[in-house]
C-alpha cells in the first residue's frame, strides 16, 4: 500500500518534472499598456502573434485602461519592485521617464542583444520626441499619430467650397456659410483637445510652447503661450464660439467631437489621425468625409507637426533573459509586415521611412478606407524638426496640459480675457516646472 | 468610584487587540507616516530619492490662491450636501415613522441608495444629467441652453452635490428613523391631544428629542462630504469645467496621481486630515457632552 503510494507519487513527480521542462525554458515577461477597447484587442492579437512566432519567450500583455492609469501603475509597481519589463508611456510623460533613472535606453538594449537597427530609418519628427537632446533614442516609438482636421465633404459642397480648406480663415468662412445653410454645428470643439488646438497649432506655426526649445535645453525652461500666435488663435476660437460656429462637444455634453462628426451632427472636427479608423467604423452610411492637415493661419509658413501617442520604455531591474525577450519583441514590432498590420487595423501611422514607403508602394493609401492617412506623414515630415517642433520636454507636462484645458474653458465659458488668462496659464505652468526642477534638483537633462 | 472589570493577565488584552492593531498599523498609521514624511520632503515619483524641504510644501499650497478657492469650495460642498441630505432624510423618516399606508415598504426602500457605490451612481447620474442626451437634457428642448453642466460651473457643482446628498439619504434615514422610533409614542400622542399638528410636533417635540442623532449625523455627513466625494467627481466631471468641481480630495488625487507632485499632494492630505480630526474632536467633546436631553 505504502509502496504503491510512494511509487505513484514518484511517478507523478517525474511526469510533472518532465512537463515543466519546456515551460522552464520559456521566459515570461510583462508588457503593460494604456489602451482599451478595440485598440486593446489589437494589442492582444499582436502579443499572440509574437508568442506564436517563436518559442523562447512569452509576452504577457496587460491593459491598464488608459495612459494615465498605466503610468500611475507602472510607477507604483516600480517602487514596489514589481514593474513590467515594458511599459507604454504617452508623449506627455516622456520627461518624467527620462529623469526617472528607471529605464534602459532602447539603443543599448537592442545592440547588447545583437539586433542591428537602422535608427535613422525612423521619422526624425518621431525619433526626436523620444530622444535625448543629443539625439540618442531612449524609447521605442510605438503608436504614433498627429493631429488632423476632418471635413464633411457634403457640407463643404453645399456651401460651394471646392477642395478642402487649408487656412483657418477659410474654415471660418465655410463655417459661417454652413450656419447660414442651416447646419446647427459647423465645427465641433472640445477644450480638452489641448493637444491639437494648442500644441500642434504651435508646432506647425513654429511657435515655442516653452523657452529653451520647448525644454530640450534644460529644466529651467519657461512657458511661452502668452507670447506667441496662440493669443490670436484663442481670441479667434472665442469669437467663433460666441458666434455659434464652434460648438462645445465633449464627453460631458453627452457626445464627443468624433461622435458628433461621425453622426453627422457636426461638419468639421479636429483630432488625431488615430481616430481615422473610428470615424470609418462609426460614420453613418450617408456621411461623406475627408481628412486634411491642420489648417494654417493666413500668411504663415508651415512647419512639421508633433508626434502624439506613446512609446515603449524598457524598465530597469529585470533579468537578462527578460531583456532578451523584450529586444526580440521590439524587433518583431519593427518588421515591415508587423508595422503594416498595426497601421492597417488601427489609425496609427508607420514610424519608419521604409515602412511608409512599403505601404505606399502596396497601394495602401490609394483607396478608402485608408486614403487620407498619408497626409499625417506629410504633416509630420513637412519640414525637418525645428527648435520648436522636435517635441515637448517639460516636467509634469500632464498637469500643464490640464491647466491649459481650464484656461481655454475659462475663456470660452466665463468670458475671461484671452491675454490675461494665457499669462496666468504661463505663470501656473512655470510654477509646475519649478517644482519639477526642485524635485530633480541634481538631475541633468539627458 | 465606578467598578470596572479588568484583566489581571498583562498579555491577553494585547493578544486580543493585536489583529485589529496590526490592521490599523498597516492600513492607517504606516501610510499616514509616509504622507507626513513626504509632506516635508520633495519626493521623486519614481523613488529615486528625496530632499528635506521643511515647511516649504505647506507654504507653497497656502500661498496658492487657487488652493484657498478649493478649500472654500469644499466647505460649501460639504455644508450644502450635508444640509440637503439630512433635510430630505429627516422629512422621509418623519413620514415613514407615522403610521401611514405603505410605511413598512418605504422604511426599507429609502435605504437602498446607500448600498450603491459612488462611481456606479456617478456613471448613472452622468447619463441622467447629460445636457444633450440625458433625461434632464429634455428641458433643453423647452428652453434651449438652460441646462449645461459641461460649461456652467455652478450647475456642475450643483449636480455633484445633489448626487452626493442622494447617496447619503439612506444612511441618514436609518439613523433618523431609529431615533424617532425611540421616542415614546405617548409624548407624541400627548402633543396631538393638545392640538399640535404633525409639523409642530416635529419641531417642538421630535427634533429636540433626537438632537444627539442630528448632531452625530451632522458631523458624520460633513466628514463624508469632505472625504468621499472622489468617486462621484471622477466619474461625473473630473473636476471640470474649468476646475469648478475640484474639491480638496480631488485636487489631492489630481496633483498626486496625474501631476506626480507626491509631496504637494501629501501636504494637502495632511491638511485635510487635520480638518477631519478637528471635526472628530468636536464630535467627541462638544457634541457628545452638551447635546443631551434630560
Amino acid at each position: 500500500m505504502t509502496r504503491n503510494w510512494l511509487l505513484g507519487a514518484a511517478s507523478s513527480l517525474t511526469v510533472l518534472a518532465l512537463a515543466s521542462v519546456p515551460a522552464m525554458a520559456q521566459t515570461k515577461f510583462d508588457f503593460w499598456y494604456g489602451l482599451s477597447g478595440d485598440l486593446s484587442d489589437r494589442i492582444q492579437e499582436m502579443c499572440e502573434d509574437f508568442n506564436a512566432s517563436q518559442s523562447d519567450y512569452e509576452i504577457v500583455c496587460t491593459s491598464q485602461n488608459d495612459y494615465d492609469t498605466n503610468l500611475q501603475n507602472t510607477i507604483a509597481a516600480f517602487r514596489a519592485n514589481k514593474q513590467p519589463t515594458i511599459s507604454q508611456i504617452f508623449d506627455a510623460g516622456t520627461l518624467d521617464l527620462m529623469l526617472s533613472q528607471a529605464y534602459l535606453p532602447i539603443k543599448d538594449l537592442m545592440s547588447q542583444n545583437g539586433y542591428d537597427i537602422d535608427w535613422s530609418n525612423y521619422f526624425s519628427g518621431i525619433a526626436s520626441y523620444y530622444s535625448t537632446s543629443k539625439g540618442e533614442l531612449l524609447s521605442m516609438p510605438f503608436n504614433s499619430s498627429t493631429a488632423m482636421i476632418y471635413y464633411n465633404t457634403d457640407a463643404l459642397a453645399k456651401v460651394g467650397f471646392e477642395g478642402l480648406p487649408t487656412t483657418w480663415t477659410q474654415v471660418e468662412d465655410v463655417a459661417r456659410k454652413m450656419k447660414a445653410a442651416g447646419y446647427e454645428c459647423p465645427v465641433a470643439f472640445d477644450a480638452a483637445g489641448v493637444w491639437q488646438w494648442y500644441e500642434q497649432f504651435s508646432a506647425i506655426h513654429n511657435q515655442p510652447i516653452a523657452t529653451l526649445g520647448n525644454g530640450f535645453g534644460g529644466l529651467d525652461a519657461e512657458m511661452a503661450a502668452s507670447k506667441g500666435l496662440f493669443v490670436d488663435q484663442l481670441t479667434w476660437i472665442k469669437k467663433m464660439y460666441d458666434e455659434g460656429l464652434f460648438i462645445n462637444k465633449s464627453k460631458e455634453t453627452g457626445e464627443t467631437e468624433l461622435d458628433s462628426f461621425a453622426n453627422g451632427h457636426c461638419q468639421v472636427f479636429s483630432g488625431s489621425v488615430a481616430g481615422h479608423g473610428s470615424v470609418t467604423a462609426k460614420a453613418i452610411p450617408e456621411l461623406h468625409w475627408d481628412v486634411a492637415m491642420l489648417p494654417m493661419m493666413e500668411g504663415h509658413e508651415r512647419t512639421n507637426s508633433l508626434v502624439g501617442g506613446a512609446s515603449l520604455w524598457t524598465l530597469k531591474g529585470k533579468t537578462e533573459e527578460e531583456y532578451k525577450g523584450a529586444a526580440a519583441f521590439f524587433n518583431f514590432l519593427a518588421t515591415p509586415k508587423q508595422a503594416e498590420w498595426w497601421s492597417t487595423v488601427t489609425g496609427y501611422i508607420p514610424v519608419t521611412n521604409t515602412g511608409f514607403e512599403a505601404m505606399k508602394a502596396n497601394g495602401f493609401y490609394d483607396a478608402a478606407p485608408y486614403k487620407g492617412r498619408e497626409k499625417a506623414i506629410e504633416s509630420l515630415t513637412f519640414t525637418p524638426p525645428t527648435e520648436n517642433t522636435r517635441g515637448i520636454r517639460l516636467g509634469n507636462y500632464a498637469s500643464i496640459r490640464a491647466e491649459m484645458v481650464k484656461t481655454i474653458q475659462d475663456v470660452l465659458f466665463n468670458n475671461k480675457p484671452v491675454k490675461e488668462s494665457l499669462e496666468a496659464f504661463d505663470a501656473k505652468g512655470n510654477e509646475i516646472l519649478r517644482r519639477f526642477q526642485a524635485t530633480y534638483k541634481d538631475a541633468q537633462l539627458p | 468610584m465606578e467598578r470596572r472589570a479588568f484583566y489581571r493577565n498583562g498579555t491577553l488584552p494585547w493578544l486580543l487587540i493585536g489583529p485589529q492593531l496590526l490592521l490599523v498599523l498597516v492600513f492607517f498609521y504606516w501610510p499616514t507616516s509616509q504622507a507626513l514624511y513626504w509632506a516635508f520632503t520633495l519626493e521623486q515619483p519614481w523613488g529615486g530619492g528625496n530632499t528635506w524641504v521643511g515647511w516649504d510644501n505647506f507654504a507653497a499650497i497656502f500661498r496658492d490662491s487657487e488652493y484657498w478657492t478649493v478649500v472654500g469650495r469644499s466647505t460649501f460642498y460639504a455644508t450644502v450636501t450635508t444640509l440637503l441630505s439630512m433635510a430630505v432624510a429627516l422629512t422621509l423618516a418623519v413620514f415613514a415613522d407615522r403610521a401611514l399606508k405603505g410605511t413598512k415598504l418605504f422604511q426599507s426602500v429609502y435605504v437602498w441608495p446607500y448600498a450603491i457605490a459612488a462611481p456606479a451612481a456617478g456613471v448613472a447620474f452622468r447619463f441622467i444629467f447629460a445636457p444633450e442626451s440625458g433625461l434632464i437634457g429634455a428641458i433643453n428642448q423647452m428652453w434651449p441652453g438652460i441646462w449645461n453642466p459641461a460649461i456652467n460651473g455652478w450647475q456642475a457643482l450643483g449636480m455633484v452635490i445633489v448626487c452626493h446628498a442622494w447617496l447619503g439619504i439612506g444612511y441618514n434615514f436609518i439613523f433618523f428613523l431609529a431615533a424617532l422610533q425611540m421616542i415614546p409614542k405617548s409624548l407624541s400622542e400627548a402633543g396631538a391631544m393638545d392640538g399640535a399638528r404633525p409639523f409642530r410636533r416635529m419641531l417642538d417635540l421630535q427634533l429636540p428629542l433626537i438632537a444627539p442623532t442630528v448632531f452625530f449625523l451632522l458631523i458624520m455627513n460633513l466628514i463624508s462630504s469632505f472625504t468621499d466625494s472622489f468617486g462621484l467627481i471622477d466619474t461625473m466631471t473630473e473636476g471640470g469645467p474649468f476646475g469648478s468641481t475640484e474639491v480638496m480630495v480631488y485636487k489631492i488625487y489630481f496633483d498626486g496621481f496625474k501631476g506626480f507632485d507626491y509631496s504637494g499632494a501629501a501636504a494637502q492630505s495632511i491638511v485635510l486630515m487635520l480638518l477631519v480630526i478637528a471635526l472628530t474632536i468636536i464630535q467627541f467633546t462638544w457634541v457628545e457632552k452638551r447635546v443631551h436631553y434630560h
